[in-house]
């Protein structure tokens, strides 16, 4: 069970890792939604167009990693038997 | 004879000037290039965001873009930001209240310091900014650029007449607004930057 819990937390938080570099390592917060400026060719005016898109930020990141924390520390407590044979005997 | 003929022409100028009219535009753009861009310092990343429901009337004489008066609203409800639960937030009853106040609104009162160039004119222009049912009387650096028979090549042919396109960059403090005064400043800056770009048109028959 703890090397259950262990293997877990590492592919969660290795698996967010990889998501959050691959969308971008948005060093900020997470966006559902992202604008990009165009200009009319008559005014000159910028505006923006918005477009669904999610995009993890640092928040995901952190979240992801403070919940394989959690998993590793549960791991950690003396309610799982130990993997020890000579500690069973 | 020479003399007569620039006493004559500086005179039809003049009359010129003195019957020009002022024009009424229309400040919801069927194009929606019409937009704002607000931003908030914030520790993470700043928070930038658009609103685009923007209507209202100018009125201004072509001759003096910089003369210009009218009310300039915006739909409370259009502001965007690019996280959807903050969006949420932002809309909320704690901060901009859309649901009770669905207006964000600038009425023209004044026109200082105006100087033209051309179909260009810039002025400080001093109006009333509400926000969340709250009145303040600010002085903003406004650009006008008045463009006449445009708008019959932002219609493809459809409609004749000009249009007019407002600039500005000002600040306010959302505390002065009744926004979380004094509160959550070291998440958001009280200091919001608003930049305006709108055009508007003015159809003829």
């Amino acid at each position: 069970m703890k090397r259950l819990l262990r293997t877990a937390a590492a592919i969660l938080f290795t698996a967010i890792l990889i998501w959050w570099a691959a969308a971008g390592m948005n060093p900020g917060w997470t966006k559902t939604s992202v604008a990009t400026m165009e200009t009319d060719p008559i005014t000159g005016i910028e505006y923006p167009v918005w477009k669904k898109h999610f995009v993890p930020g640092v928040d995901l990141l952190a979240a992801g990693a403070g919940a394989a924390a959690i998993l590793a520390a549960i791991s950690l407590l003396p309610i799982f038997p130990g993997t020890n044979k000579n500690h069973n005997l | 004879m020479k003399h007569t003929a620039i006493i004559i022409a500086t005179a039809a100028a003049l009359a010129a000037t003195a019957t020009a009219e002022e024009i009424a535009f229309d400040l919801k753009d069927p194009k929606g290039v019409n937009n704002i861009v607000f931003t908030l310092d914030a520790p993470l990343e700043s928070i930038s965001g658009t609103a685009n429901g923007i209507s209202g009337t100018v009125e201004v004489d072509p001759a003096e873009p910089e003369e210009i008066e009218g009310k300039i609203v915006v739909d409370a409800k259009s502001l965007t930001v690019p996280n959807s639960l903050m969006q949420e937030h932002m809309l909320g009853a704690e901060w901009i209240d859309a649901e009770k106040h669905p207006e964000i609104t600038f009425e023209i009162k004044e026109v200082l310091n105006p100087v033209k160039n051309g179909n260009e004119g810039t002025a400080d222009v001093k109006g009333v900014f509400t926000l969340k049912g709250v009145s303040k009387e600010i002085t903003v650096p406004a650009k006008v650029t008045y463009l006449p028979g445009r708008l019959s090549d932002r219609t493809n042919g459809k409609m004749q007449g000009d249009l007019i396109v407002i600039r500005t960059n000002f600040q306010i403090k959302r505390g002065d607004f009744g926004i979380k005064a004094g509160e959550n400043l070291d998440k958001v800056s009280d200091t919001i930057d608003i930049s305006l770009s709108i055009a508007g048109s003015a159809p003829k028959p």
